[in-house]
Formats: structure tokens, sequence, C-alpha cells
């Protein structure tokens, strides 16, 4: 790198840190909320399972566990 | 038409495939782009190997204007049509709006040592990228620190006040004396950037935005997710 190594590694490293620091925050959230929506979900009483899984958004929630797979 | 169009983007970003496609193009682009950018293309006659900065800080630096961009346009989205929608996909973007924004100050601030021979100076460009990296910061803020409504409105005025900022970074470089140069990619005019050297700007480029969309459906997903959760309660 002609004596300048340091500058272009420290340059690109700092980047790739960030987009893995960034992806991982976010990640982690995304289970979180997730694990808190099932938790409501499967402890709804009987009735109200059956009203809250008539809406779209909910059923594919349940049915995808998304935030564990990327 | 416009709530369809939400429903849409609502299912498109809940599928697990689509995260798995913008992921998998990610790699591709981000795999393409180093090789590019660190063994491929060539150095620069005056800079040598330190014009390689430029890889990730243009591109950077481009995704940050063009997310806060978006965000202001979405804000104004909010008051015209009065849609919660707007707001949602506003605060998904502004992470990784940010998180470039931080990139482009600290990567350029590394690529001015060598260059310039200092670390940060006062110049029209490096100092209103600033000014929007704490409207970003304001921004994220004024979402954390007030409720529901009140958090979408006064966001959104922050936004579009920060908007402001966009055509002074764009044009500092015309308008007042600056250690940047004046630009090398135009859309309107001819490129004076060689070939050899665009190609790994637009590949880094092409994965810093790939990356921004897999970051924003996360987020968004976690904004639906939070919003249902919230549903369940009120059954």
């Amino acid at each position: 790198m002609n004596g300048y190594g340091l500058f272009v590694w420290s340059a690109f490293a700092f980047t790739l840190i960030n987009f893995f620091a960034l992806y991982i925050i976010i990640n982690r959230q995304l289970i979180k909320e997730n694990k808190k929506f099932e938790l409501k979900f499967n402890h709804l009483e009987k009735i109200k399972y059956t009203e809250a899984y008539k809406q779209r958004t909910n059923q594919v929630l349940v049915s995808s566990n998304a935030a564990q797979k990327i | 038409m416009l709530n369809k169009i939400f429903e849409i983007l609502k299912m498109i970003s809940l599928s697990k495939l689509t995260r798995i496609i913008v992921f998998t193009l990610f790699v591709i682009f981000l795999t393409l782009g180093l090789l590019e950018s660190l063994l491929l293309s060539p150095e620069d006659y005056i800079q040598s190997d330190a014009v390689r900065i430029m890889y990730v800080h243009v591109p950077a630096a481009w995704i940050s204007l063009g997310i806060f961009s978006f965000i202001a346009f979405l804000s104004l989205g909010i008051f015209i049509f009065k849609n919660k929608n707007f707001a949602i996909i506003a605060k998904s973007f502004a992470p990784s709006g940010l998180v470039f924004n931080l990139i482009a100050l600290v990567t350029g601030s590394i690529w001015g040592k060598p260059t310039w021979g200092t670390w940060w100076a006062w110049d029209p460009r490096i100092t209103s990228m600033l000014v929007l990296f704490l409207f970003y910061i304001l921004y994220i803020a004024s979402w954390r620190l007030f409720e529901n409504d009140k958090a979408a409105k006064i966001s959104s005025l922050v936004a579009i006040a920060g908007f402001v900022n966009v055509p002074i970074i764009k044009f500092s470089v015309d308008w007042w004396a600056s250690l940047h140069q004046p630009s090398s990619v135009k859309i309107l005019s001819e490129t004076t950037i060689h070939s050899s050297m665009l190609t790994p700007l637009l590949l880094m480029t092409a994965a810093f935005a790939l990356f921004s969309v897999l970051i924003f459906l996360m987020k968004y997903n976690i904004e639906l997710i939070k919003i249902k959760t919230k549903g369940l309660d009120r059954l």
C-alpha cells in the first residue's frame, strides 16, 4: 500500500466493524421483539387468539418466526 | 391506494425470502467491491494507495445524504397524507443513515491525514456533514424522547428542517473555498473519473445501498412487531 496501509486498512476496518455492529444490534432487537410478540400471542385466551389470528400480519409473524434467520 | 402500497410493503418486509435475497446480494456486491477497491483498481498518481479510502468514504457520504433526503421526503408525506406509515418507514431508515454518516466523517478524517496533513478541518463540506450527523441524532432522539403522534410530528419537523442542509453539503465545494475537489461523478454531464476507479466506487455504493435496505427491512419489522404487540393488549 506504499506506506498508506495503516490509513487504508483502518478506514475499511472501521466501515466493516460498523456494519457488523449495526447488524448485530438490529438483529438482537428483532429477536427480542419477536419473542415478546410470540409470548403474548401464545398466552391469549382462545377467543382473543382466534380474533388476533384473523389479521394477516399476525399470521405471518406467528408462522414465520422470521427474526432468528438473517 | 396508499394503504394498499403500504400493505404490500409490509408483506414484502415480513418475508424471510426478501431479507435472504437482499443479504445475498449485499454479500456478493461487497465481495466484488472489496476485491476491486483493494486489489484490482489502480493507485492514484498523486495520492497513491491512499485513494482507496475513497471507495468507502464517498459511497457512505452518498448513502447517508440519500437516506436523509428520503426521510425528509417521507416526513412531508406525514403532514400531507396524515398517514402514520410514512413515519414508520422514515424511522426505520434512520439507524443506517446515521451509521453511514459516521463512517463518512471518520473515514474522511482518516483520508485527510495523509492527503491534507490533518485529521480535521473546519472545511464547509466537513462541517455541513457534521451538521447532518447532528440532525440524524436529533431525529432519532426525538423518537425516543416523545410519545407516538408527538414523536412522529417533531421528528418530521427535524427532518424537514435538516433537509435545508442537504443542498449546502452538495454545493459547498462550489460556493466556498474548500479542501474538497468538485464532483467527479455527475448525473447530468460527463463523469471525470476513469472507469477503473468508477467500477469499484459503484460496486461499493451498490453494496452500501443493499446494506441500508437490509437494515431498513429488519428495523421496519421491529416497528411492525411493536405495533402488533400493542394491538394484542387492546384485544
